[in-house]
């Protein structure tokens, strides 16, 4: 049985009151101190005690501003009062993104993910691998995101009932039952205008009106009776530099993820297969679970019945002996001199190995110091923004011209009398090249079985820049 | 956005109240006076006639829970609502019902009895749903009637049904814990359950309810580690788990013999830091070794089949399974193999920060304990400065377990980008972090020190004080060498203005004054003269300083501390006059100076202990890795200790469950996987000439695995196991039929149209020569695999087709057989020219889309060495002998063909023959050998036959039947068997044509003289033990530099010899067996690779030639 010193927790407890908003309910700490008296209070949930059952508990959901907004309840009710501890680790954390994932208090454990500026917070009793708690909040966000094209505070207030409905499919007594989204959208149809309105008009509903049958199925990730009249299949390759440049230029760590998406929209059970030109090139692999492993593992040939609509086929790691060919190129000169209130900035970027494709939608951003109170640049091509407050310059650059390399120059200014940033600003780039996977990866075909008919295909390409870094 | 409407009705409908719903701060508990007005209008629309009020009614309701609010006294007039033939109201009642039933248990009994009648409903859906809810109502009163629901749900004829039940298990259990017994009843009768949709959800069950009841799972080991990969996600997570702790108690150490060889050379590889390590394992050693002694560590089967069949797994999309397996290899696998983790894992940081936060707690203490598996993976631990700062101190703990002689320099220069960072808290950490690398890495020790003294004229005190405290650290570990940095350090006192730095420094010099007894009174001097414009905390460490030196070397400083203490004296900081007060008492003797000022030198240079600087990671690895305790470094409530290894293995026999039928076992393994099917007929020809290719798929996908597969249904799994082999898709289902009449009755009728199509099929398309009566009998064999057909229900076009293609398939496989009927019937020529025409027909006419040329060429060189074995197997079915199909030759293809008469010699006439490797039906002694006849000559032969046969004494010879007719142009097959009984004497006979006679001779390699047999590692070893000294033959050699990996020895040794791989535990070693033809003496061939692709191959052969002979065989495949 573990034991928090007693007085580390009473301070806890005023560190909490004074940092706690003036609207929560703070009081609730004395009242079940009196309550339950402090033993209980001081005790981790012991292992010996009686079941503790239901991965997880509760579902808090809390906006940005710290409002709970939503709560789902699995077993017997949880009192939102357990946030507060969240809170008050939220109050430590400097950035949003440092809220530790997981915190443990007296009587639970709350496991949270952070997505579109909403913590999903859960609650749990015992023991439970974390990893199953994220990964699940995150399908949980994924399958809102599906339903309502965008997971937001107000999509989930407008969708309440929908929400709420799909919650209680997703998971049955704390434990996940139905999280592939084709079930799902056979039990509770997505939300749509014209549904909407229809349901208005008539009072149905958008509760399926047939019980699904997909949880029954051998390829449970489709569902049965999948009917098109245009049947199509797009598969979007796309893949994501992840590169950290240093000041001179060179390469420190550069490696390619990509992923292969795919929207297919066929009638019937389709059994496809995707074969590619050099499928050595990829060295980590994860698939959607309708991919045939071991067919995979000897022929190196992707064979799996689709799930109806977008999913995720595969994404995979192109192993780091390849070298990465880096796009774009930067010169930089950003300094600061000792005693000056000035910085020069001045950054041009350029292509470099394109396969001769254009490089588009370029973003430039940098976190520029805090010292740093405005900066006057000019650049030659596109917009750029600094915010005083985040001290985060945008630099929308657009399309690179290789005949007129886009750069932005001019001086910032510092405020008076501060010392000299010690570090440069990380520059980091977003880019987009259409029809080419930087890897080199090309499919070779994509077959059908089990059905007669003739689908359209279509396969695109794109590199974008992930986590692409230039160090100054 | 139905929902949205309810939202905006309700805005209108409370404007009178005048209190949209939104306006709430939902902290605040809303305001009482106003719900109750609005549950009025509620109630009303509850009791109404019209479904889309009380719709309306209920989405209020669900809307005003999820915001937390109390809408308890609403239950009377929902609850009336349970049995509402709307589906969308009836889901929401039980949504509320859910939530506040146990505040209002009476009225919640009211909805009891629609639920019991819904557990009788005929619509299994139905059924689970009224159970999932009757389960979810914690109300103790009704506990009898749920304990009923779930036995007989338990029992219920759909998978669903029972999955439901296993769910409800741990409701009713939290509710009553004294149902435990009765619950455990259940648990075990689920368990035995084969089905994947139960297997998750009963694991979770026994997880919650009785985790100590590992003897419940021994029956189902195996049946769980071979459904795995089909199960959920989620219920996979579970599984592995809990196999995990299963597995730590039942089988022993895989690394027992391992830390006895290799620790020793670890530790003189790796640095320092590994020495506390080093100890514990070196503890574990001496516990160990007298067992190691004992006997060689063989795994376990068992262990084997579970590390085998979660491998795969690493490859999920879901990062909790990914982290499951990780953990299992990490606990249970040997250290050689632990590796394959490591990229998975790595893979996970591409995730979302949750995941990679707790990802990278893990790895941060495996790291420790197995450095080596994730240093390829070093730059993937770099940082980037958009990382959370809980993700940068993450990594960086990483890298600094990761840094070694080689790449600490990479390392360290990383480390320098970071600390200019702009993030104090990650800089504060990477100073800890170079610490600990200098104390770990002696190399760089120097560089880390002479880094982190520049540090302290950083501007930031964080920085500088963290960098102190380092330094600090660094110098008390080595007190030798400490001179030249303090002496440095002494010169920066000029420079240095960060007081804080100042301040370190002196405490430094202070602490080490005697190593530098000449520059520190100078010190001491420069600060005396200074010491007035110093900052307080400076100040100090000045009174610190001079007292240390008073009391080594009074000498030369007695002057200076008395003038800095006077200094003090009338300092305008308290703390400060008290301090020289305090120290000018203790040190300065004076009458009235108390016992202590004997004690002042002990007091002010006692030995401070070296700081030990070790990761927070260390030693985690007791928790399970990728739980909660683990990340907490807490027992978390419901933690399961990893259990220690035993020091010997309990009975493995426990796991064993009675063997089934060989049949079934047959039909299952020959059951194809679900991607070879395909629905017309055109596919199925093009499906049949990859046919070798897939069963050969199946056999490279892991030659282990399919020999292994073959060793657990031996060694008695039930025929599950091998079903779930077949293909990952394919499903579990068939393995209940004996409870499901109702599916079956379905099954059953699309049966009987299937044998109607098949009927229909052939007469109309007119192409194949099957009867009717062949049909049937194929039928049957059908309808067994059926059962393992896992898209039976959903296709049942292709389904038939495929099923056809399967029954087609395995019959291909005892094509011998076949092709000699055919011939025999038919007047050979003209089959076979049909046929490929046929085949070149149905080529163009392919759909380009569906046909795909790039699989024939991988057809090739394709060695059927599983399907040789299941067709022994299947020697004992009666086999239709259907359509002789081009597909039939192609076998021969990857086998090696030998010339038997050269087209000159032949006079247009070439025929070739090669070892087709598959039984000889009419006698089982002899050997296959299939001949190809081409007749490239103008004119047609006629009669081919062969006569005048001279043998050894002992041989004999089947003869091919007579070939009647051979158009100029065409090729014909035909089979012979040869008993060579057992000696590779050539088998000599004339070829007749109708005119001419030639002299041929057919002499076999020694490895065809063997068939494959299947053993198991144990009994290979066994029989191994048994064929030693003059019956083995051993043979050093050095392997080709492309044969480096098993699965090219594997198949370079089949190819030279009919062999069947034999499980084994090590990778380093390769097995195999066969038994001589005639005499069925066994073979045993082992290839144990080494570094630097030394190897040594083994033959155990009680016929010695045999052995001799085959061991030059495969010297020369191995070498060549």
């Amino acid at each position: 049985m573990l034991m928090f010193p007693s007085d580390s927790l009473i301070t806890s407890f005023v560190y909490s009151m004074s940092a706690l908003p003036p609207f929560k309910p703070v009081t609730s700490y004395w009242f079940r101190l009196s309550q339950n008296g402090q033993n209980e209070l001081l005790c981790f949930p012991s292992p010996a005690s009686p079941p503790p059952a239901a991965m997880i508990h509760s579902l808090f959901l809390i906006n940005a501003s710290g409002d709970i907004f939503l709560e789902k309840h699995w077993k017997s009710v949880v009192s939102r009062s357990v946030c507060d501890y969240f809170f008050e680790a939220q109050e430590r954390a400097s950035e949003p993104e440092n809220v530790p994932p997981v915190i443990p208090t007296p009587h639970h454990y709350l496991i949270s993910v952070l997505r579109h500026r909403i913590y999903f917070v859960a609650v749990i009793q015992s023991e439970v691998p974390p990893l199953f708690v994220i990964e699940f909040l995150h399908r949980v966000v994924d399958t809102f995101q599906d339903y309502f094209g965008v997971c937001t505070e107000a999509a989930i207030k407008d969708n309440v009932v929908v929400v709420y409905e799909l919650l209680e499919e997703m998971l049955d007594n704390g434990f996940p039952l139905a999280t592939e989204s084709n079930i799902l959208k056979e039990l509770i149809k997505p939300p749509t205008i014209l549904r909407t309105m229809v349901n208005t008009i008539t009072g149905s509903t958008n509760v399926g009106e047939q019980l699904p049958t997909g949880q029954l199925s051998v390829v449970p990730w489709r569902r049965t009776g999948v009917k098109y009249t245009n049947n199509e299949a797009y598969f979007d390759v796309v893949e994501e530099i992840d590169a950290i440049i240093d000041k001179s230029g060179s390469t420190i760590t550069a490696e390619i993820q990509g992923v292969i998406d795919a929207c297919v929209k066929l009638t019937g059970m389709p059994d496809l297969t995707l074969s590619f030109m050099n499928p050595r090139l990829l060295d980590d692999v994860s698939f959607h679970p309708c991919v045939r492993f071991k067919r995979w593992e000897a022929e190196r040939i992707l064979s799996f019945i689709p799930p109806d609509g977008n999913f995720r086929l595969l994404s995979y790691h192109v192993s780091s002996q390849n070298l990465v060919a880096i796009p774009v190129y930067v010169k930089h000169n950003i300094t600061f001199r000792e005693g000056s209130s000035q910085g020069r900035f001045d950054l041009t970027l350029g292509p470099k190995q394109t396969m001769g494709k254009a490089v588009e939608a370029v973003l430039v951003s940098s976190q520029l110091p805090r010292g740093v109170l405005n900066a006057n640049l000019n650049a030659s091509q596109g917009t750029y923004t600094f915010d005083p407050v985040t001290k985060m310059l945008t630099w929308d650059v657009g399309k690179i011209n290789p005949q007129k390399l886009p750069s932005l120059k001019g001086s910032m200014n510092l405020q008076a009398g501060a010392s000299k940033p010690d570090e440069n600003p990380t520059i980091n780039i977003q880019l987009k090249i259409q029809q080419m996977a930087i890897s080199g990866l090309k499919v070779n075909r994509l077959d059908m079985y089990g059905e007669k008919y003739k689908p359209f295909k279509g396969i695109k390409y794109m590199t974008k820049a992930g986590k692409f870094q230039v160090r100054t | 956005m139905s929902a949205s409407s309810a939202f905006n009705e309700e805005k209108g409908g409370s404007s009178s109240v005048g209190e949209p719903e939104y306006g709430h701060d939902p902290a605040s508990g809303g305001i009482f006076s106003s719900d109750y007005k609005r549950h009025d209008d509620l109630k009303e629309m509850l009791d109404s006639n019209k479904d889309s009020l009380k719709l309306e009614a209920m989405k209020r309701i669900v809307a005003m829970i999820a915001r937390g609010k109390n809408a308890s006294d609403l239950f009377p007039a929902v609850v009336k609502n349970v049995a509402c033939k709307n589906i969308e109201v009836k889901k929401l009642v039980y949504v509320y019902l859910v939530r506040y039933a146990e505040e209002q248990q009476d009225l919640a009994l009211l909805s009891i009895s629609t639920f019991q009648r819904g557990l009788k409903d005929p619509n299994q859906l139905i059924r689970a749903s009224a159970l999932r809810v009757l389960s979810s109502i914690r109300v103790t009163i009704i506990v009898p009637i749920m304990m009923l629901a779930i036995k007989e749900a338990a029992s219920d004829m759909s998978p669903y049904v029972r999955k439901t039940a296993a769910h409800a298990i741990p409701k009713l259990y939290s509710l009553d814990p004294e149902q435990k017994d009765q619950l455990i009843e259940v648990i075990e009768k689920l368990l035995a359950d084969k089905t994947t949709l139960v297997a998750g959800s009963v694991v979770m069950a026994f997880e919650e309810v009785c985790p100590e009841r590992i003897d419940l799972i021994h029956k189902n080991y195996r049946k769980l580690c071979n459904l795995l990969i089909d199960v959920e996600e989620w219920g996979q997570v579970v599984i592995i788990n809990m196999l995990t702790r299963y597995a730590r108690t039942q089988f022993l150490n895989p690394n027992m013999n391992e830390s006895l060889l290799e620790e020793g050379s670890d530790k003189t590889f790796y640095g320092s830091d590994e020495d506390e390590d080093e100890e514990e394992e070196e503890k574990e050693k001496k516990a160990e070794a007298p067992m190691a002694k004992r006997k060689p560590y063989v795994m376990d089967p068992d262990h084997r089949l579970l590390l085998r069949n979660t491998k795969p797994l690493l490859q999920s999309r879901n990062a909790a399974v990914v982290m499951a397996v990780a953990q299992l290899y990490f606990h249970l696998a040997p250290k050689v193999e632990v590796g394959v983790i490591a990229k998975a894992l790595v893979r996970l940081l591409r995730s979302h920060s949750e995941v990679q936060y707790v990802v990278l707690q893990n790895v941060a203490t495996m790291s420790i304990k197995r450095r080596g598996m994730f240093e390829p993976y070093l730059k993937s631990f770099y940082i980037r400065s958009t990382d959370p700062t809980q993700i940068k101190v993450l990594k960086l703990e990483v890298l600094t377990n990761l840094a070694n002689e080689t790449n600490i320099s990479t390392i360290l220069r990383e480390f320098q980008t970071y600390i200019k960072s702009m993030d104090k808290d990650f800089v504060a950490a990477t100073i800890q972090a170079i610490g600990r690398c200098a104390t770990n890495i002696g190399e760089v020790r120097d560089t880390c020190l002479n880094g982190l003294v520049q540090l302290l004229s950083n501007r930031d005190e964080l920085v500088v004080a963290e960098s102190v405290v380092v330094i600090k650290k660094l110098l008390q570990m080595q007190p030798e060498k400490h001179s030249d940095i303090i002496k440095h350090m002494a010169k920066l006192t000029d420079n240095i203005q960060v007081p804080m730095a100042r301040a370190s420094i002196l405490w430094l010099i202070g602490e080490y004054c005697e190593h530098v007894p000449k520059i520190a009174p100078d010190v001491l001097r420069k600060m005396a003269k200074s010491f007035t414009n110093e900052e307080d905390i400076v100040k100090l460490q000045i009174i610190n300083l001079a007292a240390k030196l008073y009391l080594t070397n009074s000498k030369q400083t007695k002057l200076l501390t008395q003038y800095v203490l006077n200094l003090a004296k009338y300092d305008q900081n308290y703390d400060i006059r008290d301090r020289a007060r305090f120290i000018r008492q203790l040190i300065v003797p004076t009458e009235k100076s108390g016992a202590l000022s004997k004690y002042a030198k002990k007091l002010f240079l006692a030995l401070k202990p070296a700081p030990v600087l070790e990761s927070p990671f260390k030693d985690r690895d007791h928790f399970q890795l990728g739980s909660l305790s683990h990340l907490l470094n807490a027992k978390a409530g419901g933690y399961q200790e990893l259990p220690d290894w035993p020091e010997a293995a309990p009975d493995p026999s426990v796991r064993n469950v009675e063997v089934f039928a060989l049949l079934e076992r047959v039909t299952t393994l020959t059951s194809v996987p679900e991607w070879t099917k395909c629905s017309s007929r055109e596919k199925r020809k093009e499906k049949r000439v990859e046919k070798p290719f897939y069963s050969d798929s199946e056999g490279e996908s892991g030659p282990t695995e399919s020999a292994d597969s073959e060793s657990d249904s031996a060694s008695g799994s039930e025929m599950g196991s091998g079903l779930e082999e077949s293909g990952s898709g394919s499903e579990s289902e068939g393995s209940e039929e004996g409870s499901e009449s109702e599916e079956e009755e379905e099954e059953d009728e699309k049966d009987k149209k299937k044998i109607k199509k098949d009927l229909k099929k052939p007469v109309k398309e007119s192409e194949s020569e099957q009867s009717s009566e062949e049909e049937e009998r194929k039928h049957q064999r059908k309808s067994d695999q059926q059962k393992s057909d896992s898209e039976s229900e959903s296709d049942e076009e292709s389904d038939s087709e495929s099923s056809q293609s399967e029954s087609d398939d395995s019959d291909s496989e005892a094509d011998v057989k076949k092709k000699k009927k055919a011939a025999e019937s038919k007047p050979p020529p003209k089959p076979v020219k049909k046929d490929t025409k046929k085949e070149k027909k149905e080529m163009s006419l392919l759909d380009l889309d569906d046909f795909e040329p790039a699989a024939s060429p991988q057809v090739t060189p394709v060695n059927s060495f599983l399907s040789n074995s299941l067709v022994t197997d299947l020697e004992g079915l009666s086999l239709s002998d259907a359509v002789l199909s081009p597909a039939n030759i192609s076998p021969c293809s990857a086998l090696k063909s030998y010339e038997l008469l050269h087209r000159i010699r032949g006079e247009g006439l070439s025929v070739e023959y090669c070892f087709s490797r598959q039984p000889f039906s009419p006698d089982g002694n002899m050997v296959a050998v299939q001949m190809q006849f081409t007749n490239n000559a103008t004119s047609e032969a006629k009669n081919l036959h062969m006569e005048d046969v001279k043998l050894q004494s002992g041989m004999r010879v089947k003869e091919f039947p007579e070939i009647e007719l051979l158009p100029a142009g065409e090729t014909a097959t035909a089979v012979m068997g040869i008993d060579f009984c057992d000696s590779t004497q050539a088998a000599n006979f004339q070829l007749c044509t109708h005119t001419r006679k030639f002299f041929v001779s057919i002499q076999p390699p020694v490895g065809e003289l063997m068939r494959p047999v299947f053993l198991t590692e144990n009994e290979f070893k066994k029989e191994q033990g048994q064929l030693m000294g003059m019956n083995e033959i051993t043979e050093k050699l050095t392997l080709d530099a492309k044969c480096r990996n098993e699965h090219t020895i594997v198949q370079r040794v089949t190819t030279a010899a009919n062999l069947s791989r034999v499980p084994c535990g090590s990778d380093k070693e390769c097995r195999f067996a066969g038994r001589t033809v005639t005499s069925g003496s066994l073979v045993l061939a082992t290839v144990a690779t080494k570094e630097g692709g030394a190897a040594q191959l083994t033959v155990n052969c009680e016929k010695m030639v045999i052995g001799t002979m085959l061991v030059k065989d495969v010297l020369l495949a191995l070498t060549q």
